[in-house]
């Protein structure tokens, strides 16, 4: 066995670019699919049916189809749908992982509102506190916090599900790593070193939210 | 203050209230008695909406809250509820528990608010306590801080849930103190409770409730010493 890691060396700043494409979608990702997240599982513990399945329609899809279709459907289905030319990898890929995060986000949210004990909305309601009052002053904050761990967990997923979109030739870090591995045919050496780089960045985020457990878990308040 | 025409209360095919009428004036003091199950907790709880009547009608001050077109918050503000099992928001101090509703829903100012609540929590003895979280209070500690978060929205009545059976023996007494000051200050209340010396000193009525009807009502002395309907005696008979 002969492996030749010098000779991808010079390979390492296109691939730290990869990198750096990779962490920007996923945090993008993952902020629109936060914001989506907490909307659709608001409307998912709504009492007005047609509200609850519309949520449950887009949380089934998203979480029921594979990604690498999903990425398709955003980059060469979406613009024929429109009548346009064509759409960008970034925005495709964007709105790709964005959509599919909110899916998993809204689930996370949800079973984080419904693990609040129901004495905590009619306390504040019994207050004069209308619903959405409520929600987000005592049922959200703690909500919020049990969400902590699964979002971090999401957050890793996303980060390596981002490499699907490679697909569309968006040059993330997989995408990277093949043209690397064409470029110098050296495939061993560069999947090694590209995936080393996913898990620095997965290692990062785990240790990120414990931290994060520990700031908001300091002295648990819950009961 | 507080009339009850008819009241029905359907959870599925279980009917809880079974037509309970009742009217309630100003500063009385009404004790409701009744075995588990009898439709207690599920009165109370429609008497501020946190359940929905099926059938009948409930006016509080003149206001039909079982109008659907009636603003319920409105109506809330000035109904307070104590809980069994306290409800504080974990993740609030005692003080911020309190000052919570009338920073949000009365628009007061963060100072005012905590000025008030601060305020409330030495009534019930707990000025201390003002900056722990709940996890850090004993239950009885806990009930006060709950009955200070209720006062804080100066309600014209208040309701209370078995306020002292999820209590340790020995913090009973702590709470009925303030549930009793507030009776002697005039404030019409509902209270659930099988605290017989309660009920006696402060009670001006008792409801008997089984079955999901007020099946008797009267005086303390009345119920406890000379009970009419065999099911009261049967109950009494049990609890004393
Ligand atoms: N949300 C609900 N859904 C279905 N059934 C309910 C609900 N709430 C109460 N019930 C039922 O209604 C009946 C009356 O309940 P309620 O809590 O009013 O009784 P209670 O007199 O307060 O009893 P306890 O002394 O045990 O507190 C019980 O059979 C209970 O199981
Ligand atoms: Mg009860």
């Amino acid at each position: 066995m002969d492996l030749k890691f010098e000779l991808i060396w010079s390979y390492l700043p296109l691939l730290l670019e990869g990198a750096k494409l990779t962490v920007q979608l996923t945090v993008f990702a993952v902020a629109i699919g936060t914001v989506i997240g907490l909307f659709v599982s608001l409307l998912r513990i709504s009492n007005f049916k047609p509200v609850s399945w519309a949520a449950k329609i887009y949380v089934d899809f998203f979480r029921g189809t594979p990604l690498l279709v999903q990425i398709f459907l955003f980059y060469y289905g979406v613009p024929q749908l429109l009548g346009l030319d064509s759409m960008s990898r970034h925005m495709a890929g964007i709105i790709a992982l964005g959509l599919n995060s909110g899916a998993y986000v809204a689930e996370i949210f949800r079973s984080g509102i419904q693990s609040i004990h129901k004495g905590q909305m009619e306390a504040a309601r019994s207050l004069g506190m209308t619903y959405p009052q409520a929600m987000r002053y005592v049922v959200l904050p703690q909500a919020f916090k049990v969400s902590i761990p699964p979002l971090g967990n999401e957050f890793i997923a996303m980060l390596k599900d981002s490499s699907l979109v490679s697909v569309i030739s968006l040059p993330e870090l997989m995408q990277s790593g093949r043209m690397v591995a064409n470029r110098v045919y050296r495939p061993f050496e560069t999947f090694i070193l590209v995936a080393l780089l996913y898990l620095v960045m997965t290692t990062t985020i785990s240790q990120f939210v414990s931290y994060l457990e520990r700031v908001f878990g300091k002295d648990d308040h819950s009961q | 203050m507080i009339t009850v025409n008819n009241l029905t209360k359907n959870f599925g095919s279980l009917q809880v209230l079974r037509g309970v009428s009742c009217q309630i004036a100003p500063k009385e003091v009404v004790v409701v008695i009744g075995p588990s199950g009898s439709g207690k907790s599920t009165f109370l709880r429609c008497l501020n909406q946190l359940e929905t009547a099926t059938s009948g009608e409930i006016i509080i001050n003149g206001t039909k809250i079982t109008d659907p077109k009636t603003n319920i918050n409105l109506v809330r503000q000035e109904v307070g509820m104590v809980f069994q099992r306290f409800n504080l928001f974990p993740h609030m101090t005692a003080l911020e528990n309190v000052a919570l509703a009338p920073m949000k829903v009365r628009k007061q100012t963060r100072a005012e608010a905590e000025e008030l609540a601060m305020s409330l929590l030495k009534r019930v003895g707990l000025q201390d306590k003002a900056h722990q979280y709940p996890e850090k209070l004993s239950g009885g500690q806990q009930q006060r801080v709950a009955i200070a978060r209720a006062l804080a929205m100066r309600p014209k009545i208040m309701l209370f849930d078995e306020p002292t059976s999820a209590l340790d023996p020995e913090m009973v007494g702590e709470v009925l103190e303030v549930i009793k000051s507030l009776a002697f200050e005039g404030m019409t209340m509902v209270v659930v409770s099988h605290e017989m010396g309660f009920a006696r000193e402060v009670g001006d009525r008792v409801f008997f409730m089984d079955e999901g009807l007020i099946l008797e009502e009267g005086t303390p002395e009345e119920i406890f010493n000379n009970p009419q309907n065999p099911r009261t005696k049967a109950f009494l008979s049990k609890i004393l």
